[in-house]
C-alpha cells in the first residue's frame, strides 16, 4: 500500500508539472504588475492544461496526506527525489527543452540532496 | 544581450525569488501554525476547521496560494528543468529558517545535504532559463 501511495505521488506530480508547464507556455509570458497577475490568473480558469495539471497535483496531495496517516514523513522522501528526475526526463521528451549535462547534475544533486536531508 | 533581453532575464529572476520565499514563509508559517493547533485525527471536517482559526495556519496558507500562482507565472517564462532544481533552494533555506528561528539541530549529514543542493541550485542557475522559444504550439 506505502509503495503504491508513493508511486502515486511521484506520477501524479510529475503529470502535474508537466500540464502545467505545457499550459502555462501557451500563455503569455507572466508580467509582475497586479492587473497582468489578475489576467494570467484569469485565463488559467480557461486553461484546460493547466486545470488538468492542478488536478493532477491535487492527487497527489491526497495521496501524501494519506501515506503520511500510514507512515511517517521520511518515507514519502523517495517520491519527491523519483519525481525531480522523471520530471527532468519529460521535460527533454515531452516538452523539448534543452536539458544539458548542467541540468542533470543539478537534478541529481537536488534529488540526492533531498534524500539526505530527510533521512 | 540587448536592454529588452536583460529585463526580461531580470522578471524571471524576481519571479523566482518570490517563488523561493513565499514557498520558505508559506511552509515555515503553515507548520508553526499546525503545531500550535495539535494533533488533528478526525473524520470530521469541523476538527480540520479549527485549524483555521489559527492566525499563522491562514497566513500559511494564503502565502502558499501566492506561492502557486507565481510557480504558475515563472513557468510561462522558463523551463521546468531550470525552475525545479532552482526552487529547490527552499530547502536549504527552511533547514536554516529551522535552526536560526526554531533552533533545530542540524546534524552532519543534513549539512551534506545542503551543500549538494546548493551545488545544484548553482549548476542550474548557469543554464539559460528558457530553451523553447517559438515552438510552444508543438508542446503536447
Amino acid at each position: 500500500m506505502r509503495w503504491l501511495l508513493i508511486g502515486i505521488i511521484a506520477l501524479c506530480n510529475t503529470v502535474g508539472d508537466v500540464l502545467n508547464t505545457a499550459g502555462m507556455k501557451r500563455q503569455d509570458e507572466a508580467e509582475l504588475d497586479p492587473r497582468s497577475v489578475a489576467h494570467m490568473v484569469a485565463r488559467i480558469f480557461r486553461n484546460p492544461l493547466v486545470l488538468a495539471g492542478l488536478g493532477s497535483l491535487a492527487v497527489a496531495f491526497i495521496a501524501l496526506l494519506s501515506l503520511l496517516s500510514i507512515s511517517n514523513v521520511s518515507f514519502a522522501v523517495p517520491a519527491t527525489a523519483i519525481s525531480y528526475l522523471l520530471e527532468t526526463l519529460l521535460a527533454k521528451y515531452v516538452l523539448k527543452e534543452k536539458v544539458t549535462w548542467r541540468r542533470w547534475g543539478a537534478a541529481s544533486l537536488v534529488a540526492f540532496g533531498v534524500v539526505l536531508l530527510s533521512w | 544581450m540587448d536592454l529588452r533581453n536583460s529585463a526580461r532575464t531580470q522578471k524571471t529572476q524576481l519571479l523566482t525569488l518570490i517563488v523561493i520565499v513565499s514557498n520558505v514563509v508559506g511552509n515555515v508559517s503553515l507548520s508553526h501554525g499546525m503545531r500550535q493547533v495539535g494533533k488533528i485525527v478526525s473524520a470530521s471536517p469541523l476538527d480540520y476547521a479549527r485549524a483555521f482559526a489559527n492566525p499563522w495556519t491562514v497566513a500559511g496558507v494564503l502565502v502558499l496560494a501566492l506561492w502557486m500562482i507565481t510557480d504558475l507565472a515563472l513557468l510561462s517564462r522558463a523551463d521546468l528543468s531550470f525552475v525545479l532544481p532552482v526552487t529547490a533552494s527552499a530547502y536549504v533555506l527552511i533547514a536554516f529558517a529551522g535552526h536560526f528561528l526554531l533552533h533545530e539541530h542540524i546534524s552532519a549529514q543534513r549539512w551534506v545535504a545542503i551543500v549538494l543542493i546548493t551545488l545544484g541550485v548553482v549548476l542550474a542557475e548557469e543554464t539559460p532559463p528558457r530553451t523553447t522559444e517559438g515552438t510552444r504550439e508543438h508542446l503536447i
